[in-house]
């Protein structure tokens, strides 16, 4: 058994006590060296883990040696590894441009943020749903900490509404693990993939609303249409590496809908199979055309950004709902791209801010920028790649999309709703940019300048986007892996529970 | 002891969902704590409800399921950490915006709120 598995669990919160103890937490210096090098040590052993799980298949850490489906443990397959990897590119990146001063004008940013790391790639790695649960709570109070940081009126606000609306959330999920565990009698994924398998009749009613209640919840995390109310406000207001760190957040809801609704609720669940398709197709194709018209009627350039953040999300949700190895391998793909993207939009948006002075990122003639052709640059970079242009990432990502929908009722509905969106999205982004930058009231430049750790930070996010083109083969393969070994949930089940279990045909 | 159980569950759950709808930050915060309430009481029931089970191994013949306990020990921690942190966030909002609203504002205009008062 390796303990690779656990590393990017215990790093993160060794680093976080590490940066609390006196000779380092008494050094702005000391505290940002020591966080950015352990995320650098982070992303070299979520590195480690991808490839040894692309070589060895799916594997398991049983902690405390308690073998499942009694003890908890962390599961590695292909696909939750990619999603810590991409956590931790992102990381990296989000943490660099808050060691460029950020960090400094509130207290505990280094070890909020490191819990918060500790938290998502604990939720990406576990095997059980009560342990999902806690590691949603370690990154959600997290979240909340890093919500306030630097502090302001807005952003008190915002952590209001997000910290009740999370609250009330945690609250239906509680519900639904009492449900489930009430008439499954297991709270291990591969084990409740058994269970649910051979359920007897009068329970079915029962489980099928714990599933649900669990469909709320994870609607709510991933930001879907009646849930999402809280998300432009909430990452406007963030501190901007805190909302770029918060790209991911949306996208563990997304995660775990798609672990939760595969393995549990997924083919093999007899009478159960499907249950959330019907509600997520119509839901995610409603969500990326409510973001798209957020994206055209947005006042600043933020709130636009969390627009996008929303259209991705919805565009995932729509895949999720497909279930087919397409579907699934195309999440991963584009979960990769809208992450990075949007994270570096966030970091744009404030270094684009604070060279306009008192215009800031709202969408009005500002002074003139002092560093026009680098940010411009950027921009464009980040536009066209977000808005799936050819030559950069988002183009793979949307082909991938389209090609997903199999019948001609799903290409008729998918097909329109996402090409649409991406024309509505092109415009808003146009808009932004012309006014942003080309719209300049004469006044001379201020003295604002991006800093050079800001600029790695703001390199390192976008250098994705064609790096994706670039390197599409070997990615598309990871994920068409990835996808088929998410939706293999006999040989996962043998590998965690033994050979002796088996799904569905029951003698 | 099933009816009565539920009940419970049933009542808290409803006063939790009514006074998390209120405008101001302490019904919520109540509210919040009510519905935690209801829920670690349902947890305690998913183990099925036994008179004088044991928890622990080869003491008795009538064993309780130990595993909802530990799931509701670990709902009260988490549960009492994120009140606690509500509350200083309700505490903070009063002091940045003014009021203690949810929303930051007081709904209405200026004549209204002299009436209410």
């Amino acid at each position: 058994m390796s303990h690779l598995i656990i590393a990017p669990i215990l790093l993160p919160i060794f680093t976080a006590l590490l940066i609390m103890l006196p000779p380092i937490h008494y050094s702005p210096m000391r505290r940002r060296w020591v966080s950015m090098i352990s995320t650098v040590i982070l992303l070299i052993l979520t590195g480690c883990l991808l490839w040894q799980t692309q070589a060895e298949g799916v594997s398991f850490y049983a902690l405390g040696a308690w073998q499942p489906p009694f003890g908890i443990i962390l599961v590695a397959d292909i696909f939750s590894v990619s999603m810590v990897c991409l956590t931790s590119v992102l990381a990296l990146g989000a943490i660099c441009y808050g060691s460029a001063g950020e960090d400094e004008r509130g207290s505990f940013f280094h070890p909020l943020f490191q819990f918060q790391l500790m938290g998502i790639n604990g939720a990406f790695l576990t095997g059980d749903l009560f342990n999902l649960f806690v590691f949603f709570e370690v990154l959600l109070i997290a979240s909340y900490g890093l919500l306030v940081h630097a502090g302001g009126k807005n952003k008190t606000k915002a952590a209001v509404h997000y910290v009740v609306l999370n609250l009330a959330g945690s609250a239906v999920f509680l519900f639904s693990l009492g449900i489930l565990y009430g008439t499954l009698g297991t709270l291990n994924i591969a084990d409740m993939a058994v269970q649910v398998a051979k359920l007897p009749p009068e329970n079915l009613m029962l489980v099928k609303s714990g599933g649900l209640l669990l469909l709320i919840v994870f609607a709510l995390k991933a930001a879907i249409l009646p849930l999402q109310f809280w998300l432009p406000a909430t990452y406007s207001a963030a501190s901007p590496p805190v909302a770029a760190l918060f790209a991911v957040m949306t996208k563990i809801g997304v995660y775990a809908l798609l672990r939760v609704y595969t393995t549990i609720f997924g083919e093999q669940a007899g009478p159960l199979a499907g249950m959330a398709s019907d509600w997520l197709w119509p839901l995610g194709l409603a969500t990326i055309m409510l973001g798209a018209i957020g994206v055209l009627a947005s006042q600043d350039f933020r709130k636009l950004v969390a627009n996008l953040v929303i259209i991705s999300v919805g565009t995932l949700v729509t895949l999720v709902a497909l279930q087919s190895n397409a579907a699934t391998s195309a999440v991963l793909f584009y979960t990769v791209h809208s992450t990075l993207v949007c994270g570096a939009l966030f970091l744009l948006a404030d270094v684009i801010g604070a060279q306009r002075g008192k215009a800031g990122d709202r969408l009005v003639p500002g002074r003139r920028m002092a560093q026009p052709a680098l940010l411009g640059s950027l921009f464009v970079v980040a536009a066209v790649s977000v808005a799936g242009l050819p030559p950069l990432s988002g183009f793979v990502g949307k082909l991938m999309i389209l090609q997903a929908a199999s019948s001609p009722v799903q290409q008729i509905f998918l097909w329109s709703v996402v090409l649409l969106s991406s024309l509505m999205v092109l415009i808003g982004l146009a808009r932004a940019g012309s006014v942003l930058f080309w719209r300049v009231s004469g006044n001379e430049a201020g003295p604002e300048r991006v800093l050079p750790l800001q600029a790695f930070a703001l390199g390192w996010l976008l250098l994705a986007a064609p790096l994706m083109v670039v390197f599409a083969g070997p990615l598309t393969e990871l994920s068409f892996a990835a996808a088929e070994q998410i939706r293999d949930i006999q040989s996962s089940i043998a590998i965690i529970l033994g050979d002796t279990a088996t799904v569905g045909d029951q003698p | 002891m099933e009816s009565l159980l539920a009940g419970c569950i049933g009542f808290l759950t409803a006063c939790g969902v009514f006074l998390l709808l209120r405008g101001r930050t302490f019904p919520v915060v109540v509210g919040l704590t009510m519905l935690s309430y209801a829920v670690n009481l349902f947890l305690f029931s998913s183990g099925r409800l036994t008179l004088q089970g044991a928890a622990v191994l080869g003491t008795t013949d009538n064993y309780a399921d130990p595993l909802p306990q530990a799931l509701v020990l670990t709902a009260i921690v988490i549960g009492f950490a994120m009140t606690a942190y509500l509350v200083i966030l309700a505490i903070r909002a009063r002091a940045d915006l003014g009021n203690d609203h949810v929303d930051g504002k007081l709904p209405g205009n200026e004549s209204s709120r002299k009436e209410s008062r």
